[in-house]
């Protein structure tokens, strides 16, 4: 068994759709350290197409991506969480268990691997309640239960707390801090600068498909080496 | 009117009274349709998921082949299977034709079409909103499959319902392939249009009066057993 399916090397990798070039070329390679890489960028940068395609739901039209093991283990040990919460219909436990079950374990070890994740979330209550009576909020933190319950590798995180009220992003923050600390490596899209500042150990500037600027979080927030994502801090529009 | 009034009365005189023959036919009627929409069940379910999350080449075509099919005409469907089963046909051999056997045959041949295109597109609803996740899971194609007839259970019952509404009042083909001989084959569709025959409306009537309202209470309660408006709005 692999300690670890990263590091992943993105080799001259490119998307396009219907003819148009979405992203790329890009060239850059998340090592085995942990940590939280955050990209930042205004819309149809092209980071949410990034995230998918690292994580496999896109492929890349030219270039490669390449990780470091094989395909089922990489596919096996990452997790993704999307902007919008999908809750299967089904119970709030049933939902966190389900890619237990996926994965052939056992239903009762599988359900009691999920109480404890819902006990952590806050959802203990309604573990038995259709997952669809959830608020946004908590619909969020189910998806991270869900995504954090195979202990994965790596997380892709795309936007989770778009759209959420503070004290629901307090908690999905926390839950991404905690994963953080034990050894998952988190890649996540956000707007919110303040949430970057908050979680980042890394920052990458996505302008116009390509990668900017890629620097230490404390370094880009100290002072942006490109204009663009200087701009893009003090709020001005890129076009 | 007075037809009407009649044969609301003779519903109710032959619900009142238990009549022996509309127990016997009711009872087969039940047993035809109930067993054919079961077999076009274990069919049409699965391959309309299978539909949803597979792609190929000609899956458009399939699709509108599909949707097509569900407007097979029964008659024609009993004319083919009578020549099938018939003694001179493939299947001649195993003496099917009039027997409640190959009613059922027909049935299913004109229900799996039904229930499969509407599995098929609450499924395809289903998939839509699932498809990032499964994958995201890296599912298999049999786990989606199963994981979206399960999820998409209470629509999947609409359609295995509308299934059975079709095949419960089905004709032309039980007629063509059936017979209609007495104690054998005889169900309520078939009893109805020999009674019309007959110039016996008001006992059509009655007969048409307990088939509506046996479909109804079946339906009513397949949707209380599987309280489908308790559960919530999936």
């Amino acid at each position: 068994m692999v300690d670890s399916i990263l590091p992943v090397v993105l080799d001259q990798a490119i998307v396009r759709k219907e003819g148009r070039q979405i992203v790329g070329p890009l060239n850059l390679t998340f090592g085995r350290e942990g940590g939280c890489s955050i990209l930042v960028g205004p819309n149809g940068a092209g980071k949410t197409t990034l995230l998918r395609l690292m994580h496999g739901l896109e492929r890349a039209s030219e270039g490669r991506v390449t990780w470091s093991a094989r395909k089922d283990t990489v596919y096996a040990r990452q997790s993704f969480v999307f902007q919008a919460p999908v809750v299967l219909r089904r119970s709030c436990l049933e939902n966190i268990a389900y890619p237990l079950f996926v994965r052939g374990v056992q239903r009762e070890k599988a359900r009691a691997e999920a109480a404890k994740w819902i006990e952590d979330i806050g959802l203990a209550e309604v573990a038995h309640n259709d997952a669809h009576v959830l608020s946004g909020g908590e619909k969020q933190k189910l998806a991270m239960a869900r995504a954090l319950i195979t202990k994965p590798d790596v997380l892709f995180l795309d936007e989770p707390t778009a759209n959420l009220d503070g004290a629901s992003t307090q908690e999905i923050e926390r839950l991404i801090a905690s994963a953080v600390q034990s050894g998952t490596r988190i890649v996540m899209a956000t707007h919110d600068f303040g949430q970057a500042r908050r979680l980042a150990t890394d920052i990458l500037f996505m302008y116009r498909g390509r990668i900017h600027e890629h620097a230490a979080a404390d370094i880009f927030f100290g002072g942006p080496a490109t204009d663009e994502a200087a701009k893009f801090m003090k709020g001005d529009l890129l076009i | 009117m007075n037809d009407l009034l009649a044969g609301l009365m003779a519903a109710i005189d032959l619900i009142i009274h238990l009549d022996r023959d509309l127990v016997e036919i009711s009872l087969r009627s039940l047993q035809v349709t109930v067993t054919a929409v079961f077999i076009a069940s274990l069919v049409g379910l699965p391959f309309g998921a299978w539909l949803a999350v597979t792609r190929f080449r000609y899956r458009r075509l399939a699709i509108a082949l599909l949707n097509a099919l569900m407007g097979l005409p029964p008659v024609v469907v009993g004319l083919v299977v009578y020549i099938l089963l018939s003694r001179s046909g493939p299947f001649g051999v195993f003496n099917l034709l009039f027997t409640p056997t190959a009613m059922i045959i027909a049935q299913i041949i004109i229900v799996t079409p039904i229930i499969a295109s509407l599995s098929h597109q609450s499924m395809r609803d289903l998939w839509y909103l699932y498809h990032d996740l499964l994958i995201s899971i890296r599912t298999s194609k049999w786990q989606r499959m199963r994981t979206l007839l399960w999820d998409g259970r209470r629509s999947l019952l609409t359609a295995t319902l509308t299934g059975f509404g079709r095949a419960i009042g089905e004709i032309g083909a039980i007629m063509i392939v059936g017979g209609n001989i007495d104690h054998l084959t005889r169900v309520l569709t078939t009893a109805i249009a020999l009674e019309v025959g007959k110039g016996n409306f008001p006992l059509a009537l009655g007969l048409g009066i307990v088939l509506i309202a046996m479909a109804i209470l079946i339906n009513l309660a397949i949707h209380i057993l599987s309280r489908t408006e308790r559960e919530g709005t999936w």
